[in-house]
């Protein structure tokens, strides 16, 4: 728009515009703070920071990959328990509930995504920790201890713990998306394999087949992206011990828990630097995810481009 | 029957009752957690949680007074920074969004979405706790108000959008003009789902802790100021919940009962605004 | 009789596309003037060129010249606001406010034109408009109800109320019954009728008959052109140009 005839206008315009500007210029101060601050931490270590597993504050060694490691251990298994049950209740609320229950189990599911985090972490500790490690992680490795995955002693706070905990946090997202995902099959298409003879089941399989399945997989990194991210509730059930075991069972560590538990504490500028580069890693890593579902999303569900 | 229908027949009972149990399961921590946090939260629902400051561990009593002021003061700092930025940007979005910068500042709101809250906290720690060399309330807001921006942009450019653009041209026509058009009709319009959006993006920032942990910092007693660490409930689960004493986790579970109250009666506002909006 | 509009070659454009060519004609005061023809000849885009509605439409530009009190307003130096409020319109769907009640709706445009009225003169603006709108007698007892409440021949009145209330010169009315039924249509036609002593009105329709009951005179467009004006009576008995009789014999369109 040009000056024109009504400055007014004029200046409202850019008025919003200065505003939106504002908006994008802390989304690139963010940017730029996280990699002033991880400067240090980058020129000592390079990329050996995020190849290397020892983080010693004392003697001032940082390397990232055990947190790497936790992070996406912790979050593939969160997606791995969330995907089936995230598309399965999708698909029970868009096709065979009644329409009375369509409602209530999908507000039931937006509520388990308004908890906050720190109140899933509480859960977990008290509860869900309990739960698991007395009836299916001491059995399981009583019967199974010599699989390394199940491998003891059996703490509680583990891998598992997280996995199974991020699974309830995600959950409602996946299955909002999928959702959306499933209500975009043409109805013809459910009615020709309904109209052919198949069954109810036979059409799910059939038109989730042919249309679903990269949109449910859209629905799944988008899941993955909150799960990489998630803090609290993996802080206070992962156990936070920087190694890296392949026993499940085992306690572990994530980056978003390294950086709450630590920061505080981080009494050398190194050592500060050393969390913002994970913080910096863990950025990048969530866009990236992030970036990916939504070009899945977009593709598949039409009209979901804005969100 | 042929052996083949009934096995057809089968799977398809079987997979319905899978379906029907996945759901059940996707329900049932919901359930769960509700139950222990009035089982486990009851004994310490006092009055006194409400109206008392933390007590040192063994002595009885002793509330979460400071924590409700600090999280309703850091959370009101948020959105009052955060709403004219928001609203704003989704009013340029909606209205004059059309060029290669509206896009790329869609595509800035879009990241800054799914950025992980710690690392907003990491973003309040650098911004003002280090130059200030002191944990404060504005930290802890500056870290919220990016987690609330981004929430409220989108709504606001999304509830702009589905108004029609009869109802623009119907204020054109009148004489009125664009600016006032657009803030007096198409927003005044679009308002119940914009404040909606608010409010849910409230309820989002009213139990953040992540980003709070070394920005806001908390506090055992009173605010002091602005320019001062502050105790906020989620902060407050926490501790309580990591500490080693049967006592405070008592709190822990009771103050996530109030922090969940606060949660659960900003989403049933939110969604009763835009009930009434039919 | 003087012209309250003078069009002067006025041609339009969406992008490469030419949807008007050099259309000169003038448009008399305190009369109704039809726009007709086929769809797609221009007519709708042609009378929200006189209001300058095509202004936030990416792409769209126009030459020529609109002349009303004796300036070219489609110049970009002429604000459009200032334009809006002496040429009203009134659109093809009812448009009322959402969320606003019927009183809100009327007094819209009086409360956002910053002439600063007060109260017991909006109140009286209102009322008034209401009864030239003849929609008085039908809401004065509920006039904070929801304008979206009322029936769909009653919402176009208000709109045409709502439009009457900032003191036009000229309303500009884009097929105004389209989207009614036969008795609501027939009303909004009197009402033309009535408004027509005060205000310089011109319709765009595709419906002859209508054009023929209701307008002074009579403007054929076709694929973008005027083929012919005339007085109304002359254009349907007894047409210049062989397309136009064509059109109003119906062999085509």
């Amino acid at each position: 728009m040009k000056v024109g005839a009504n400055i007014k206008d004029f200046l409202f315009e850019k008025t919003t515009a200065l505003f939106a500007l504002c908006v994008l210029g802390l989304t690139l101060l963010l940017f730029a703070l996280l990699i002033r601050e991880s400067l240090p931490a980058i020129r000592k270590f390079g990329v050996t920071f995020v190849t290397n597993s020892t983080w010693d504050p004392v003697l001032e060694e940082f390397a990232a990959l055990p947190f790497l490691y936790g992070t996406l251990v912790s979050s593939f298994l969160a997606i791995l328990i969330a995907v089936p049950l995230g598309v399965g209740s999708a698909i029970f609320i868009n096709e065979f509930a009644p329409g009375w229950l369509k409602t209530p189990i999908s507000f039931l599911a937006e509520l388990l995504a308004a908890i906050p985090s720190v109140i899933y972490g509480l859960w977990g500790i008290f509860v869900l920790v309990p739960i698991l490690r007395d009836n299916f992680m001491k059995p399981v490795s009583r019967a199974l201890g010599w699989i390394p995955l199940f491998q003891g002693p059996v703490y509680g706070p583990s891998m598992l713990a997280a996995g199974v905990l991020l699974a309830i946090m995600v959950v409602p997202f996946i299955l909002s998306v999928s959702r959306e995902v499933l209500a975009t099959v043409p109805q013809v298409q459910k009615e020709a394999v309904l109209s052919l003879g198949g069954t109810h089941w036979e059409m799910i399989r059939i038109v989730i087949g042919q249309h679903c399945i990269p949109g449910i997989f859209g629905a799944t990194i988008l899941g993955l992206g909150r799960a990489l991210g998630e803090t609290m509730a993996v802080t206070m059930v992962i156990g936070n011990r920087p190694d890296i075991v392949l026993s499940l069972f085992q306690p572990g560590y994530s980056m978003a828990a390294v950086i709450a538990n630590e920061f505080t504490e981080a009494t050398g500028d190194l050592y500060l630097s050393a969390l913002v580069e994970i913080g910096l890693v863990l950025f990048l890593l969530t866009i990236v995810v992030n970036l990916a579902a939504k070009w899945i999303l977009t593709r598949m569900v039409p009209g979901r481009a804005g969100r | 029957m042929t052996s083949i229908a009934f096995r057809r027949k089968a799977t398809d009972r079987i997979m319905k009752a899978l379906f029907l149990l996945s759901a059940f399961l996707v329900i049932l921590p919901l359930f769960l957690i509700f139950f222990d946090l009035l089982w486990k939260g009851a004994k310490e629902l006092k009055w006194s949680l409400l109206t008392d400051l933390p007590r040192p561990v063994g002595e009885p009593g002793g509330g979460i007074a400071n924590g409700i002021l600090g999280t309703l003061t850091v959370t009101g700092l948020a959105m009052a920074g955060g709403i004219p930025l928001a609203v704003l940007t989704g009013i340029y979005l909606a209205e004059y969004g059309k060029g290669a910068f509206a896009s790329v500042v869609r595509f800035a709101v879009d990241l800054l979405a799914g950025v992980p809250s710690i690392i907003l906290g990491i973003f309040g720690y650098v911004l003002w706790v280090l130059p200030m060399k002191r944990f404060s309330a504005w930290a802890g807001a500056s870290a919220l108000a990016m987690i609330f921006i981004p929430i409220v942009v989108r709504t606001t450019e999304e509830m702009l959008k589905t108004v029609p653009v009869s109802v623009r041209e119907g204020a054109l026509a009148l004489g009125i003009e664009r600016w006032k058009t657009t803030l007096f009709i198409t927003v005044r319009t679009a308002a119940a789902g914009i404040i909606t959006g608010i409010l849910l993006a409230m309820a989002r920032i009213l139990g953040e802790t992540a980003p709070l942990l070394f920005t806001a910092l908390g506090n055992q007693f009173w605010q002091t100021g602005l320019d001062q660490p502050i105790a906020t409930i989620p902060l407050q689960v926490f501790s309580y919940a990591i500490s080693p004493y049967d006592d405070w986790h008592g709190k822990a579970w009771a103050g996530a009962v109030v922090l969940i109250l606060m949660v659960l009666v900003l989403s049933t506002v939110a969604r009763l605004l835009t009930r009434t909006r039919k | 009789m003087d012209n309250a509009i003078e069009v002067k070659k006025l041609s339009a454009w969406f992008g490469d596309h030419q949807v008007l060519r050099e259309i000169t004609m003038g448009i008399r005061r305190n009369s109704v003037t039809s726009v007709m023809g086929p769809s797609g000849c221009g007519k709708s885009t042609f009378i929200r060129c006189l209001n300058r509605m095509h202004d936030l439409t990416p792409g769209f530009r126009m030459t020529g010249e609109v002349l009303f009190d004796g300036r070219n307003v489609i110049s970009e130096k002429v604000d459009p606001v200032f334009l809006r409020r002496k040429v009203g319109m009134v659109f093809q769907q009812p448009n009322p406010f959402p969320r606003m009640s019927v009183f809100a709706n009327v007094a819209v445009g009086l409360r956002f034109n910053g002439k600063g009225k007060s109260k017991s003169e909006i109140v009286e603006v209102v009322e008034r408009s209401l009864r030239m709108a003849a929609l008085w007698d039908e809401v004065k007892d509920h006039l904070d109800q929801m304008g979206s409440s009322l029936s769909g021949g009653q919402q176009q009145r208000l709109c045409i109320a709502r439009a009457l209330a900032v003191e036009p010169e000229v309303l500009l009315m884009d097929e105004p019954c389209s989207a009614l039924d036969p008795v609501s249509t027939s009303k909004i036609e009197d009402l033309i009728e009535d408004l027509s002593e005060k205000y310089t009105i011109v319709v765009v329709t595709h419906n002859m008959q209508q054009a023929a009951r209701i307008s002074d005179s009579v403007a054929f467009f076709l694929l973008g052109e005027l083929v012919e004006m005339d007085k109304s009576a002359k254009m349907f008995t007894n047409p210049s140009d062989r397309r136009t009789e064509e059109y109003i014999t119906g062999r085509f369109g």
